[in-house]
């Protein structure tokens, strides 16, 4: 595994990004924070902090493209980024594992604890006597009141074909890339950015529906909870997926990367698979079963 | 900047930046980042210190003569949480960032401005937590464990925690990721794996860990934000939730975190031992691969925070002996460490003194670990002083005396001065007296039944925390003398040798102390005589 | 495990009967009142000797080296850095080791998660900052009695900050007429429990988590909303046992002591039937729980 370092390995001097991206960070943290506890200025502040962050990420991302462009990467600094990005997934997979966790462990014991079963006998008797496990849920005290669920069957599996063909599309895009095939890659990226807004949008109105029709919201108990918490932190991670590969799409039209040196490509495409992938378990765990 | 940098960077190497802008917050330099780690936790550290100074000031004597006791549990929150992720976590980063590269033959961290970005976020992380002590409400009171309910009862507190805590997390888990591709990907060529330096593969196992479970800890704090504010029912019974699975969530982050705040320190404690012994590390793979088991283990064993919280006996069975299987490989370690110096030539210089007092305190520390493993002891000894005085053991005369040893050991390569020997010797024969006094009869108020996170007491706990409060005034003067010591050695130690120990080894050792700027700006050659494990054949 | 049990209670002997409360400079967990407290004890002990004889050994080892292979004594370092036989005796050693600590400790909690076959039924709510309890049933019948047990005022008095009042003076009757100071330790309302009878515990919480603790009877419960736990004790000696709430649960988590009054069958009876007669006459509202029979645990 020991590098063979061919010329010398390219360490930047200084950089002012990463102190704007502290401040962004946190202006946008406190901002949320005033805000959340009733002072209203504080979105105001939150909007700067996200300024913040996003200049840092051009700023930040031009300078490295800029290196990039320059030639000053070498394969050994290629792979110091393989190696960040894969780790940064691994820790976003940890991220979603502990609310697939949580959904994990309130419908195999919680739930069935307050409903009675095995060691929850007591709990019932004692506390929640008129009360049988089930799922979905919103517990003993119907927090959130009586609500209809999301059917697996519709808009959620439409979403699910389209993030898939997501997937497909990136993937003839970066054939295309290693061909040279220009011209396809702009297309076939292009669609994949397209599948992912139409995603979102699927999803926008599916959250609007349980809102206004189903009486299904974030306080609809733990199912709201979970239900909620994991898909939207999912189509969190999709819009900023989207994002990344419009960025993509634009340096490919501006003629960036080559057919063997495109490592920021192939990262965005990692971090697609890997939001594809999370949505296969959440249809799988939230809708489906 | 990018053309300035293309022009430059291969000329003038050993100018450093110049103006404090320049020099630290726009710094890429790993040595630089890792002095930023290094004061920051100097100072947090000393802020942990002065909240345990009103804890054990208003428990000297039985009655409240000085604070609320909510303001005391504000205390011992912060105590708890500046002291975890500002003190030792930060302290064992810095010290990854000076070393590492240094150790491995690399010119300076893999991803050197995400490593000023790792950095520059946790002031930020650590004003927003500090400063809920000023606001209404006050500062977060539930514990650093935060158990809700409870936890989620404070006032406009909790928010400013849960973000200083994500802050925390993207930095550490920025800082790990850094890490690794460096000790992966820019060792210089035939620096192999198993001739690495036992400190590297420590935070290489620890960096893994801390970017399996600081997610975690944010998705938890993240369910406490949403339980507070957006009326969600993850800790809710009444909605389905439970409280029991937040403290499940929380351990399967706590337990590891236990371990990454030892295992760098283990780390050190297998490089100082050897120097000072003269004689190679004792069964060197054996070290290794306990590192890997204990790191293992731990995703494994976290249930024995929760002995009491009534778990189906099933559960509890298992997760006894899982958490008894620990003692094995860190027995392991343990006897190693202690092989090495048989048969050795010793010398007693100080670092090895604190290396040697970690090896016995820390191992006191341990056992009490394993009788807190015992379930049906456990359900006696649970959130007492018991408990505190075992994690102190293993935090303070563990991990903290670690990162003692390994600024006195590497200080001459830093700054290329010794420090005044005497003074050094009686900053660690001070610490050795008064942290078992501060310490130690902390375990018999918890036999005696002494409850943790009590701001008041039966009169029978008196005399014993009347004991531990002199000692913890004596610990309190030991910052101002580690401080006085470094700071007298860098105005006018003796020059230090470029090996500044004599059985000392290790590619670090190689290059003139004080390390100039950029070391191995091209790959050193290495030979394996230079290696402490240079040759693994025995 | 039988030989380590009779090396347990020797030790228990040795320790002197069990202190109602703690003693000033005490440096050893009371072995208690009960059957599992004891042997709890027993366990602990054991796992302490095993911690001091490795103690022994290690340091020991330490010392040796320290003077055996010193420079200044012109030791020459060896060169060995293996030993393989050695390495196998660490590693196989500790393991039989900790499978005679596993063995004992397993068995006791079989014992302690054993809550069927109760005499009677209490139900134990944590409250902030004071314990409520329910007497639900004694055999077959069932109770109404409810009742909740705060901080005694004279303590109460005294913890207030800077009260000037002196702690050392709170000082009360003790179940044998000694007095002893009950700083904290004391309530308005005990918990009265009959000796030699098993007793099942149903605990909860009613705003967070607390903990139920009382250290003569040798375990804790963690008192949590929304759940229900149970243990169960069998009080030999008469006597008062004063615990605390070992969980944090805010601002008076230190000031919830908890009282157990364990007073012979005969007399518990009495009390209990008074009570219940009070109860329903003042025809209380109902305790929560009151079921015709508590079930058993499954
Ligand atoms: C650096 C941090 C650190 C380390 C290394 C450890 C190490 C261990 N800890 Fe500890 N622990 C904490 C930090 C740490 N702990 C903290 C902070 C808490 C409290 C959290 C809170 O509630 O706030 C805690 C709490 C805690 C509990 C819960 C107590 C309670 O709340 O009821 C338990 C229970 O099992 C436990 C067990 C152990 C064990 C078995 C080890 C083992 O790893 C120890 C292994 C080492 C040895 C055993 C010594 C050397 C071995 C030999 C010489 C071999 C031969 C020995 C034998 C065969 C016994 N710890
Ligand atoms: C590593 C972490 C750490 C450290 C160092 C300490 C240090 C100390 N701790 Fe603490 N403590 C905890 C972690 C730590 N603690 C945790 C996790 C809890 C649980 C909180 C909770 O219940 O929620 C706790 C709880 C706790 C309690 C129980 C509070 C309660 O239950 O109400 C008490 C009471 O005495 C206490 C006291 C002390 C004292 C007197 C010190 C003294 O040792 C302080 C003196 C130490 C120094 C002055 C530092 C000296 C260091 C140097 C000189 C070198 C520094 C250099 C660098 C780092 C570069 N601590
Ligand atoms: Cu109730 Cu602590
Ligand atoms: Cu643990």
């Amino acid at each position: 595994m020991s590098s063979q370092a061919q010329g010398a390995y390219y360490v930047p001097h200084g950089t002012h990004w990463p102190i704007l991206g502290s401040f962004g960070l946190f202006f946008t943290v406190g901002g949320a924070a005033l805000w959340m506890n009733e002072f209203e200025p504080g979105k105001y502040l939150m909007v700067l902090g996200v300024a913040c962050l996003l200049s840092m990420l051009f700023g930040w991302f031009r300078t490295v493209i800029g290196e990039s462009l320059g030639g000053l990467y070498t394969k050994q600094v290629d792979t110091s980024f393989r190696m960040g990005m894969m780790w940064f997934i691994f820790s976003e997979v940890m991220f979603f594992g502990a609310f697939f966790g949580a959904l994990f462990y309130t419908r195999m014991f919680s739930v069935p604890w307050l409903g009675g079963e095995g060691d929850g006998a007591l709990t019932n008797f004692f506390l929640w006597k008129d009360f049988a496990a089930a799922w979905p849920t919103n517990g003993p005290a119907q927090v959130g009141g009586v609500f209809q669920t999301m059917p697996a069957w519709g808009v959620p599996l439409l979403n699910t074909l389209i993030l898939l063909s997501s997937g497909v599309t990136i993937t003839i895009a970066h054939h295309a890339l290693r061909a040279g095939n220009r011209k396809h890659l702009l297309i076939w990226l292009g669609a994949t950015v397209v599948l992912g807004a139409l995603f979102l949008n699927f999803q926008a109105h599916e959250y609007i529906e349980a809102y206004t029709k189903l009486n299904l919201t974030l306080d609809t108990g733990i199912y709201g909870s979970t239900f909620f918490m994991l898909t939207g932190f999912h189509g969190m991670h999709v819009t900023l997926g989207a994002i990344m590969l419009s960025v993509i799409w634009f340096r490919c039209l501006k003629g960036h990367f080559t057919k063997d040196h495109h490592f920021a490509f192939e990262a965005v495409a990692w971090y697609w698979h890997f939001v594809d992938v999370v949505w296969l378990g959440l249809f799988i765990f939230v809708y489906v079963l | 900047m990018t053309t300035h940098a293309v022009a430059h960077h291969d000329d003038h190497h050993d100018d450093k930046p110049h103006g404090f802008l320049h020099r630290w917050v726009f710094s890429t330099n790993h040595k630089d980042i890792g002095t930023l780690y290094l004061v920051f936790s100097f100072i947090m550290v000393c802020v942990g210190a002065a909240f345990s100074g009103v804890i054990r000031t208003e428990l000297m004597k039985p009655g409240l003569q000085f604070v609320q006791p909510y303001f005391f549990n504000e205390m011992t929150t912060m105590h708890g949480l500046v002291m975890i992720f500002g003190a030792i976590m930060p302290s064992f980063v810095g010290l990854a960032n000076w070393m590492i590269p240094m150790m491995i033959g690399a010119p300076d961290m893999a991803l050197p401005r995400m490593n000023n970005w790792s950095f520059w976020i946790l002031p930020f992380a650590f004003f927003l937590l500090l400063s809920t002590l000023f606001i209404p409400g006050g500062a977060p009171a539930g514990g650093w464990t935060m158990y809700p309910p409870l936890s989620i009862q404070g006032g406009d507190s909790v928010a400013l925690m849960v973000f200083a805590i994500h802050l925390m997390g993207i930095s550490s888990i920025m800082g790990s990721i850094n890490i690794i591709a460096t000790i992966l990907n820019m060792r210089a060529p035939g620096m192999d794996l198993l001739k690495m330096p036992v400190f590297v593969w420590s935070w290489l196992i620890t960096a893994f860990l801390l970017i399996a479970v600081m997610p975690v800890l944010a998705g938890a704090v993240t369910m406490l934000l949403t339980d507070r504010y957006f009326g969600t029912s993850f800790f809710n019974a009444a909605g389905g939730g439970d409280p029991v699975m937040y403290q499940h969530i929380f351990w399967f982050f706590g337990h590891p975190e236990v371990y990454i705040m030892i295992l760098p320190g283990f780390g050190i404690i297998s490089e100082i031992i050897p120097t000072f012994s003269r004689k190679p590390l004792f069964g060197y793979q054996a070290m290794v691969y306990a590192l890997a088991s204990i790191a293992f283990l731990s995703f494994i064993v976290w249930g024995h925070h929760m002995f009491t919280v009534g778990m189906p006996l099933g559960g509890e069975l298992y997760f006894m002996y899982a958490t008894m299987l620990i003692a094995i490989p860190t027995g392991v370690k343990v006897f190693n460490w202690v092989s090495t110096m048989w048969g050795g030539s010793l010398t007693f210089e100080t670092p090895m003194l604190w290396a040697i007092s970690f090896v016995v305190l820390f191992t006191i520390g341990g056992f009490s670990g394993v009788m807190l493993a015992l379930v049906p002891a456990d359900f006696q000894y649970q959130d007492t002083y018991f408990v505190v005085a075992h994690f102190h053991y293993v935090l303070v005369t563990g991990a903290l005396f670690a990162i003692i040893a390994a600024i006195y050991y590497w200080w001459p390569k830093w700054t290329g001065r010794m420090y005044n020997e005497t003074w050094a010797k009686f900053h660690f024969w001070w610490t050795m007296v008064f942290v078992n006094v501060l310490f130690f009869p902390q375990h018999f108020l918890g036999l005696a039944g002494m409850p943790r996170r009590i701001p008041d007491y039966n009169v029978a706990f008196a005399d014993w925390n009347f004991v531990s409060t002199i000692g913890a005034y004596g610990m309190y003067l030991t910052p101002f003398m580690f401080f006085f010591i470094l700071w007298h050695s860098k105005r006018h130690g003796a020059p230090a040798a470029a090996r500044a120990w004599e059985g000392a080894h290790g590619l670090e050792w190689t290059v003139p102390s004080p390390a100039p700027f950029h070391t191995f700006a091209t790959p050193p050659v290495i030979r394996d005589e230079d290696l402490a494990h240079g040759d693994i054949s025995h | 495990m039988r030989s380590k049990l009779g090396l347990g209670l020797v030790l228990t002997a040795v320790a002197g009967a069990a202190h109602a409360l703690a003693e000033p400079w005490q440096l050893n967990m009371a072995p208690g009142v009960t059957q599992t407290s004891r042997e709890v004890y027993a366990l602990h002990m054991y796992g302490f000797y095993v911690c001091v004889a490795i103690g022994v050994i290690v340091f020991g080892a330490m010392i040796v080296a320290m003077f055996k292979f010193r420079k200044s004594k012109g030791a020459v370092a060896a060169t060995w850095s293996h030993n393989t036989v050695a390495e196998t005796i660490w590693t196989v050693v500790p393991i039989l080791i900790l499978v005679s600590l596993a063995w004992p400790a397993t068995s006791v909690m079989v014992k302690m998660a054993y809550t069927e076959k109760s005499d009677m039924t209490v139900k134990i709510t944590g409250y902030q900052w004071k314990w409520g309890y329910d007497y639900i049933n004694v055999g077959d019948k069932p109770y109404h009695v409810r009742f909740i047990s705060r901080l005694d005022t004279r303590s109460d008095k005294t913890r207030e900050l800077r009260s000037g009042l002196d702690p050392w003076a709170v000082k009360d009757k003790d179940y044998g007429g000694t007095e002893r100071n009950t700083y904290l330790l004391d309530v308005d309302h005990p918990l009265v429990l009959p000796t030699d009878t098993k007793i099942r515990f149903v605990v909860t919480g009613d705003d967070v988590i607390h903990a139920w603790w009382v250290p003569q009877l040798g375990w804790k419960q963690d008192a949590i909303p929304g759940i229900i736990n149970d243990d169960w004790t069998e009080i030999h000696d008469p006597g008062i046992y004063r615990g605390q709430c070992a969980e944090l649960c805010g601002q008076d988590h230190g000031f919830m002591p908890i009282v157990v009054k364990a007073v012979p069958k005969a007399e518990f009876t009495k009390w209990l039937d008074e009570q219940e007669a009070l109860a329903t006459k003042a025809n209380a509202p109902a305790a929560p729980a009151a079921a015709p029979a508590a079930p058993q645990a499954p």
